[in-house]
């Protein structure tokens, strides 16, 4: 029994890692990866058939895996239109309730529309989809998102791929305390280090790719993640101390010792 | 018939979508289909017919975060 399962829409979860499967080295790398970090939400993306590239051996493994479902992103789409479309190929492939709505026109910094974003949520989620926006860390987004019906908001720490870590803590913290939705960090982590305190300031979840796909042992680096992610989410349970500007003494400070 | 196929000039005998998935797909997997910017479902494939200068897209799934 799971009382801190992670919840979205009216699916429910005991992982809070989730993990991309994009930039591995072969799909063999990437499977052990997705084991090893034991994540149940996995991203994929969409691209054309192309006969000379054998596509299902990256399909085949993911869907004979126990306990993972695909969560399939709409990367390439410029807008919502082209989002929502990608959402429906992606069921037509494997069945999928849930997208992750991801509209980046530009390719240098990857960053999220925000209104090309909204909109394709808001029509997805009225049709019915677990909806999963990645957006900037922008609170007053976050919040329509949520009234749109998204079943969660996936704020950035940093720039895709950039391993910049979690450089919008400030408005995570504003997100996670106006937010009724489960928060995901999603973009930009490099260490599990920076996973852990995305879910000790009460983020409920971080997606990484690049971090784990990049590193030089992927399936040892999504262990490493999957510990971290449970570290934090544990601290923020246990209830984090309160920082101070001055020194705390540990012990009396005792006259005798003089 | 000549139509577009992923974006380039294609050749096909096959009169529907169905017949043209098996003659350039084969064996090698599922694909989703695009005909003319709308998603033709698989039961709905081998009823679809294909007319000369259609736009054909053939998706799957590659790895992404």
């Amino acid at each position: 029994m799971n009382d801190d399962a992670l919840i979205f829409g009216d699916q429910s979860f005991s992982s809070r890692l989730l993990l991309g499967t994009g930039k591995f080295s072969d799909a063999e790398v990437m499977a052990r990866a997705v084991a090893a970090s034991g994540a149940q939400l996995v991203t994929v993306a969409l691209r054309r058939f192309d006969r000379d590239r054998p596509h299902d051996t990256l399909l085949a493994p993911l869907m004979a895996m126990r306990g993972v479902t695909l969560m399939p992103n709409t990367s390439g789409a410029r807008t919502a239109e082209e989002a929502i479309q990608a959402a429906r190929i992606a069921r037509e492939l494997c069945g999928s309730r849930f997208v992750k709505v991801e509209i980046h026109p530009n390719p240098r910094h990857l960053m999220p529309d925000p209104i090309e974003t909204f909109n394709a949520s808001r029509a997805l989620a009225a049709d019915g989809w677990i909806v999963m926006p990645y957006i900037p860390a922008d609170p007053v987004l976050a919040k329509r998102l949520e009234e749109v019906g998204c079943a969660s908001v996936m704020p950035l720490g940093s720039a895709i791929g950039s391993g910049q870590g979690l450089a919008t803590s400030e408005m995570l913290k504003i997100i996670v305390r106006e937010s009724r939705i489960p928060v995901v960090v999603d973009a930009g982590l490099r260490a599990p280090s920076q996973a852990a305190a995305a879910l000790e300031l009460g983020c409920s979840a971080v997606l990484v790719n690049t971090a784990v796909a990049a590193a030089d042992d992927p399936p040892a680096m999504a262990a490493a993640f999957a510990q971290a992610v449970a570290a934090g989410r544990q601290a923020w349970r246990a209830g984090l101390m309160a920082a101070a500007d001055e020194a705390q003494a540990s012990s009396p400070l005792t006259a005798f010792l003089k | 018939m000549n139509l577009m196929l992923n974006g380039e000039p294609a050749e096909t005998s096959a009169l529907t979508v169905a017949e043209l998935v098996r003659e350039h797909v084969g064996a090698q997997g599922r694909v989703a289909v695009v005909l003319n910017d709308a998603v033709v479902p698989a039961a709905s494939q081998a009823a679809t017919r294909l007319s000369a200068g259609d736009r054909v897209e053939l998706l799957v799934f590659a790895g992404g975060g």
